[in-house]
């Protein structure tokens, strides 16, 4: 695993538990949004919270995509769920937030899930699928590459 | 009956979370490495083998779909039900859809994985 996959897995995490608070953080200044005035929806594309959610999610997708492209889905997911100890860990201590015990029990399985995933390699691959792709792929990866 | 639709509304948000994850998934898996295919062939060829490939564009396709069911089950029930069980849930599937469908290697350690972040995303979300 080199410093571009790891920084790739580290985009994942980030971009998509930021951009959920940047939307978040905008859609609020709204309030609720029904369904007989949906198209008030549009108005919030104005607030810059909102642009900058958008932003991020845009740059989570090419970060999934491309970590897709080097691990395993059961790798990535795992790895990436990092975010959700970010996201508590800003809100315990930047935004003041009380994490409850049951939270922070979370935080611990998570970041014990994601020590076991990535003791593993990152991409899995059968010796029938290999040669399946072998023919398609632009650049095979090595077996069990990690 | 209230329970019946945020049940049905929560496995349809697995269902097509999980579809949608698998074909982008198995779609860039054929790609292969873009970092690779950037440094040989450039951005061209990046955006080229994205845009043409009909299996991304399906799952991304069954992710809106996902997305639009979270959106239904969340007005059928709370949000501390629906986001921690269907997030939580989806882990799963997914590593029983990468095993049987993406052909990966889900052994033990990445089960116990799987488990140890459904539960702690579900405890975190609730």
């Amino acid at each position: 695993m080199n410093l571009r996959k790891l920084a790739t897995l580290a985009g994942v995490a980030l971009f998509a538990s930021c951009g959920d608070v940047a939307l978040a953080r905008g859609m609020k200044q709204f309030g609720a949004i029904s369904l007989a005035h949906w198209t008030a929806v549009f108005s919030a594309l104005a607030s810059p919270w909102v642009i900058l959610g958008i932003g991020l999610l845009l740059a989570f997708f090419v970060s999934y995509l491309s970590a897709l492209s080097f691990a395993d889905l059961t790798y990535v997911l795992p790895a990436t769920s990092l975010g959700y100890i970010v996201m508590a860990l800003l809100a315990r201590f930047f935004l003041h937030e009380n994490i409850s015990f049951l939270r922070w029990t979370g935080i611990f399985l998570i970041a014990l899930g994601v020590g076991f995933v990535a003791r593993g390699p990152a991409l899995t691959l059968d010796h029938e699928r290999s040669a399946d792709l072998a023919g398609n792929v632009h650049h095979a990866p090595a077996r069990g590459e990690s | 009956m209230r329970h019946l639709y945020t049940w049905a509304g929560i496995f349809a948000v697995v269902l097509f979370a999980t579809a949608g994850d698998v074909l982008i998934s198995g779609a860039m898996k054929r790609v292969g490495d873009v970092g690779h295919l950037f440094k040989q062939q450039g951005l061209r060829a990046v955006i080229k083998a994205m845009l043409t490939n009909a299996t991304l564009w399906t799952g991304v396709f069954f992710m809106a779909l996902g997305f639009f069911s979270l959106m239904t089950a969340l007005s059928w029930n709370d949000v501390s039900l629906v986001g921690p069980a269907s997030a939580s849930l989806t882990f799963l599937s997914n590593a029983l859809s990468a095993k049987l469908f993406l052909r990966e290697r889900v052994d033990r350690r990445r089960w116990i994985a799987a488990l140890l972040v459904a539960s702690g995303v579900a405890l975190v979300a609730l």
